[in-house]
């Protein structure tokens, strides 16, 4: 049994903890090729100081000078309603560093140079796209992209073609956004003496936006991850401690034959090992199912939140098997620590005395006591001095660990008291009997704790997420139809025929251009004049006259995630870069935009289209009476041609919303559902060793006239009564940790801050699922005790154990 | 009062089976004490949880009174131990959690027979009025021991089972438990009967009653 709940607990702690760090490298490679590709973050950069584009002629300057540079010119261009990245390189001058992928051949790059020239493009991009290589796409403008061809180490959403033709479908003839720098051993001319200041340079970062952007999401994998192998190394702690505890007889006499201290824990050892090697391989393997089958989840998570692209199929490297062996051996040997060294300290003479062990344990609870209220001093402080993410993350795990450490101590106290309250002789055993099955069986319900308090937890802010993200939804799609041309001159077709049709109450358009502010991705927005925005646009604070002022162009809302971010409030001001010049823009409200990984900043649509000229203006929102909305979209749809993609209602796009957000924290589910079965594994393996050790205690009372039935219904009842007050305690602890995640962890990581809800029906079903949890892993030892034959339980009698 | 008549029970070692007692026959009157006694492997502690209904008989009859016990179901044997019969083992086999105070009064008060004045006396001549707050890790042998019987007699059994109740105390504080057991035995008015291995203490008995190979000798 030992061996068996041993090897549960490895392989669980293993699985979880390898599963979790194989989605984290999965995702980390994606960001790595993100950031190396053609002068992604990990490039030294040179780009033009006033604005995101510079003449081409500077390009010709700095490497005359002798500077290693490489051109790029980068865009978006719309393909079939999608929006793509279009990154315009010149292969034969890109530095070697930074060609990280693709890699362009001696013949591809024929191809790619000559007409009719090549657009590389990922293969997830092609099958998102619905077309095929060397197909054609028409973009805006009545142009066509080259013959796409498939690259499979390019990120998907980006196009690659050669500078020349970028500026063509950019419309940015003889420009560049930025120079990508070469390692040269030359000494290099100073940039002033070539461009003046009309470059800057940008040195490569060690990190990406996208690294930086998902940190958090990646640090909550690990913590689930963490947590479970914890738990994982509960049940292994408490397996190793029993089963030392039952083997001490037979190591005295092999002692007591001369067996050295030092031989004999050399073979306990080696036994160890042994056994967390194969449970550490075997945990692999699970763990790689897990993460294969979270993946799809994952990728979701991060598409949902941060707009990163994962591939979704699993690519593991060898420095993972080798970590997740390590951490298998690791674990168990840490987990055995106690127990080696008794056995190595194992006095001779001393006889074997399991409940002097469980007492001894007791007193371990009264460190624990002391222990968990440093910790929660700890998290008091952290709380109070603390303003960083990983401040956040630490008060949530000093909670976490102060109620665990607490809980044992917790549960004596009650039981205790239930002891001295009680009456009857047999009420009176129950309280004094689970007293003293606490030290066996607290790490198990610590586990139980930490699980149903991260549930709690991860479940209240995922929940008061949902509910403020559907009324969010309501204010934010105000109008019924939303509608994406193909191009300008569609949209002004489309906007001439619902007029002259008198289809629609109000034609909305909008309009959207990205910049970077601060070195963070900005999304900017374009309102048009009209109630609909005035009435129903989710603001948070705001001055007087907010859309009077964005009306005049001088203004702009700025949404929440932004507005911490840059430290920004109402009355301050912003400036941002555009083709001609700097834009200055006051700060009239802050809006919520939950979800939306970038920055954005909300101003009125004439004053984009004035400073960014180039901005597609293909968007329009319709106001029209909502039971109009499907047979309006499907008579657009017909009379322009145009998808489901490119024209929906209001009701399509609420529901697609909800879908995105929803899977985005599929994962979240998922990891929690896992964190709590093994929690439920950690119990039942703890009762199972118990119940062999349990035989002497319950012997007598079956001596005195209490049946086996009744002796099973009180066990029973004795462990839903411990799993019950466990439970109780980890909903506040849950509502805590939540409180901590909407209040600091999600402010941090995500710029917004939730309201916090309670949702007691999902507390029950919670309590509910706890307490069936608790049964489940009682119940085998249960029907064990109760189809034990009556000369197992007269052995105890007999002097035959 | 306590009759057992042509008793055999059987266990299965290593699928053969393995015959323990082979028709016992014996007698135990009110207020009389029985020391049972064999060599190892006899079947005395087998006859004794028989006789408790700890264990099925394959055949035979034990009656105690008007009760035929190998007729009982598994809640009747076991409502039949705690109201009926004291038991006291070698091993003790006290409450780990409960103190010595609960664990005297456990099996009384469970069966509804708890006798306050009762209680006070077996404390006083149990000797252990100083330890009733005590836990039984806490107590010595013969503490502990001392304490096994005055839970069994707590109820004022009909007849108190003893299997080696001296196996695991020496020869002084054996004779002190002994000599205690059979004056609070006498004082209740139940019978005794007891199972050793000490021709000594067998001899302090009423009667002595010797197994041998699965039968009454």
């Amino acid at each position: 049994m030992q061996l068996a709940t041993l090897l549960i607990g490895l392989i669980a702690a293993t699985a979880l903890w390898s599963g979790v760090q194989a989605l984290n490298q999965q995702a980390r490679t994606s960001y790595d090729r993100a950031a190396s590709v053609f002068g992604g973050a990990r490039t030294a950069t040179l780009v033009g100081r006033d604005g995101p584009s510079f003449p081409q002629s500077l390009f010709v300057d700095v490497r005359r000078a002798g500077w290693p540079v490489s051109p790029l010119l980068e865009g978006r261009v719309q393909i079939g309603g999608k929006s793509l990245r279009v990154l315009g390189i010149d292969p034969v001058t890109l530095p070697v560093q930074s060609a990280g992928a693709p890699e362009i051949g001696r013949d591809g790059l024929q191809a790619f140079l000559t007409p009719p020239f090549e657009t590389l493009v990922a293969p997830e991009t092609l099958r998102d796209l619905g077309l095929r290589e060397r197909d054609r796409p028409d973009i805006a403008g009545g142009l066509q992209l080259p013959p796409l061809r498939a690259q499979s180490q390019l990120l998907p959403g980006v196009l690659v073609v050669d500078i020349g033709i970028a500026q063509q479908v950019l419309n940015q003839p003889g420009q560049i956004s930025r120079l990508l720098i070469g390692e040269t051993k030359q000494r290099r001319a100073s940039l002033d003496s070539i461009v003046g200041d009309r470059l800057r340079l940008v040195e490569p970062s060690s990190e990406s936006d996208l690294e930086r952007l998902t940190d958090s999401f990646h640090l909550n994998l690990t913590a689930f991850g963490l947590l479970s192998f914890v738990v994982g190394l509960f049940i292994v702690n408490s397996a190793i401690g029993l089963a030392f505890e039952q083997r001490l007889p037979m190591l005295r006499t092999m002692r007591a034959c001369g067996v050295s201290a030092r031989l004999l824990n050399g073979v306990l050892v080696f036994e160890l090992v042994t056994i967390a090697l194969v449970a550490g391989l075997v945990g692999l393997v699970c763990g790689y199912l897990i993460a294969a089958f979270l993946l799809p989840d994952v990728a979701a998570s991060l598409r949902g939140l941060y707009g990163a692209q994962i591939p979704g199929q699993l690519t593991l490297q060898p420095q993972w098997w080798i970590a997740g062996i390590a951490i298998s051996v690791g674990g168990a040997l840490a987990a055995a620590t106690t127990s080696l060294v008794k056995a190595a300290r194992l006095p001779l003479l001393a006889t074997a005395q399991p409940y002097a062990w469980q007492v001894a344990q007791q007193r371990l609870l009264r460190f624990q006591g002391l222990a968990s209220l440093a910790v929660f001093a700890f998290a008091a402080a952290a709380s109070w001095f603390g303003d960083s993410l990983a401040a956040g993350f630490a008060v949530l795990a000093a909670i976490m660990l102060g109620a665990a450490l607490a809980l044992p101590v917790v549960l004596g106290f009650v039981l205790k008291t239930g002891e001295r309250v009680a009456s009857r002789p047999l009420t009176s055993w129950f309280f004094a009997d689970a007293r003293l099955q606490l030290s066996g069986l607290s790490l198990a319900l610590m586990a139980l704790l930490l699980a149903l308090a991260v549930n709690v937890g991860v479940g209240t802010m995922v929940s008061g997420f949902s509910k403020t993200f559907t009324g969010w939804l309501d204010g934010r799609l105000a109008a019924e139809i939303y509608l994406n041309a193909k191009d300008d001159p569609q949209a002004v077709a489309i906007a001439a025929w619902l007029t002259q049709h008198r289809k629609v109450d109000a034609i909305l358009p909008s309009a959207r251009t990205d910049v970077q502010i601060g070195g963070w991705p900005v999304e900017i927005l374009g309102f048009a004049d009209h109630a609909t925005y005035r009435d129903r646009w989710p603001l948070l604070e705001q001055r007087a006259e907010t859309w009077d002022r964005l009306r005049a162009g001088d203004a702009a809302l700025i949404s929440e995630q932004l507005s911490r971010r840059l430290k920004l409030g109402i009355g301050d001001r912003i400036t941002v870069p555009t083709p001609s010049g700097a834009w200055s823009l006051e700060i009239v409200a802050i809006y919520a935009d939950y979800g939306n990984p970038k920055g954005q900043l909300g101003v009125a649509t004439d004053a984009l289209l004035r400073h960014f000229p180039e901005t597609p203006r293909t968007r329009l929102g319709l106001r029209v009476a909502p039971d109009r909305a499907p047979a309006l979209v499907a008579e657009i749809q017909r009379t322009f041609g145009l998808d489901g993609r490119s024209v929906a209602d209001q009701a399509t796009v609420k529901a697609e919303s909800l879908r995105i957000f929803n899977r985005t924290f599929a994962v979240t589910s998922a990891l929690n559902a896992f964190t709590l079965g093994v929690a439920g594994v950690a119990l039942l393996t703890s009762l199972l060793t118990l119940s062999h050790s349990r035989l002497p205690q319950l012997a007598p009372l079956g001596a005195i006239g209490i049946t086996r039935r009744k002796l099973a219904v009180i066990e029973l009842l004795k462990t839903m009564a411990v799993a019950l007050i466990t439970a109780l305690l980890a909903l506040p602890l849950g509502l805590l940790v939540a409180w901590c995640l909407i209040v600091v962890v999600n402010v941090k990581a995500f710029g917004w801050r939730l309201p916090f809800y309670v949702f007691p029906s999902q507390l029950i079903a919670l309590l509910g699922v706890a307490m069936l949890a608790a049964c489940l892993a009682a119940l085998l030892p249960i029907v064990r005790l109760l189809r034990m034959q009556p000369a197992e339980l007269v052995k105890v009698f007999a002097n035959e154990r | 009062m306590l009759t057992v008549a042509h008793l055999a029970k059987s266990y299965r070692s290593a699928d053969v089976p393995v015959a323990v007692l082979r028709g016992v026959d014996l007698a135990v009157q009110a207020g009389e004490s029985v020391a049972l006694t064999g060599e190892s492997g006899s079947g005395k502690s087998t006859l004794l949880h028989l006789i408790a209904g700890l264990d099925g008989a394959d055949s035979g009859r034990i009656t105690l009174g008007d009760v035929d016990i190998t007729a009982l179901d598994d809640p009747g044997r076991a409502a039949l131990r705690r109201d009926r019969l004291g038991l006291v083992f070698q091993q003790f086999n006290l409450i780990p959690s409960l103190s010595v105070a609960d664990n005297l009064a456990f099996q009384a008060r469970i069966a509804g027979r708890h006798d306050p004045l009762w209680h006070d006396e077996l404390v006083d001549r149990l000797g252990l009025g100083d330890l009733l707050k005590r836990y039984p890790e806490q107590l010595s042998g013969g503490q502990q021991q001392r304490v096994a019987i005055g839970r069994a007699l707590a109820i004022k059994p009909t007849l108190l089972l003893a299997d080696e109740p001296t196996g695991n105390l020496d020869e002084a504080t054996a004779d002190e438990v002994m000599h205690l057991a059979r004056d609070l035995v006498a004082r209740s008015g139940c019978g005794l009967l007891m199972v050793t291995h000490s021709a000594r203490l067998a001899a302090t008995l009423d009667r002595r009653v010797h197994l041998s190979s699965g039968r009454v000798s």
